[in-house]
């Protein structure tokens, strides 16, 4: 603020609308939550309830549809929330926009390659491809 | 204000830590023995359990504040000494949650 201004911060957001964006990936973020409170309680549960925590068992969980389909969910929202809740992280401490964009960017490829890799190996155990 | 922090922190640990841990476990199911070997080295080390522990002590911690921040989205909650007791239950039911699981893996379970 320059000297002889008078205006505060807030005097001078007032009339200028808001930013037009934030407002779905705030409400994402929260939709995400309830999605993961639900998958994330249904992960830990089946976890507890496996008679063992071998490579066997594992297998034969996963490779059902009731197993399958929870954990591609678990895994695609997950990354989805992960990558929402570090933008909010980024955006503020980063403040300079051309490394803002590309610690965005960086993450987003990382949560898009991490989602496709664990969808894969998913496929894998159901479908039985290369191993 | 500490609960705001630890929100934070679980979740950038759960965003890095725990979805590497995730893919790697299904990356490692779905190649077989040797790569589920490989894993399980790591898992079973202490330092993989401490890792472990702590991502599940984070899990919870981040469900448990993630459920006050919702409820705060409703702007019920606010007063101060509700607020405040909202936020020592969510690091006592984190700690409460991780050592329940645990003592089920490690030893209680049949």
């Amino acid at each position: 603020m320059s000297t002889g201004d008078s205006s505060t911060p807030i005097g001078k957001a007032g009339g200028l609308g808001s930013a037009r964006e934030g407002g779905e990936h705030w409400l994402t973020e929260r939709v995400t939550s309830i999605a993961l409170l639900l998958l994330g309680t249904w992960f830990i549960a089946s976890i507890l309830l496996l008679p063992k925590l071998d490579p066997a068992t594992f297998l034969e969980w996963l490779r059902a549809p009731s197993g399958a389909i929870p954990m591609a969910l678990l895994v695609v929202v997950g990354f989805k929330h992960a990558l929402d809740g570090m933008k909010v992280f980024i955006d503020d401490y980063v403040h300079e926009p051309g490394a803002n964009f590309v610690i965005n960017t960086l993450l987003l490829f990382l949560a898009v390659a991490g989602g496709a890799i664990s969808l894969y190996a998913l496929a894998v155990l159901s479908f039985g491809a290369a191993s | 204000m500490i609960v705001s922090i630890l929100h934070r922190a679980t979740g950038i640990a759960l965003s890095i830590a725990g979805l590497a841990v995730i893919t790697w476990w299904l990356m490692a199911l779905a190649h077989g023995p040797e790569a589920y070997a490989t894993f399980e080295k790591a898992s079973h080390s202490w330092i993989g359990l401490v890792v472990l522990i702590g991502l599940t002590w984070s899990f919870f911690q981040h469900l448990l504040s993630g459920i006050r921040h919702l409820v705060m989205d409703t702007g019920a909650g606010f007063e101060l000494g509700v607020n405040k007791t909202f936020a020592i239950l969510t690091i006592v039911g984190s700690v409460i949650l991780t050592a329940l699981l645990w003592a089920w893996l490690l030893g209680v379970r049949p």
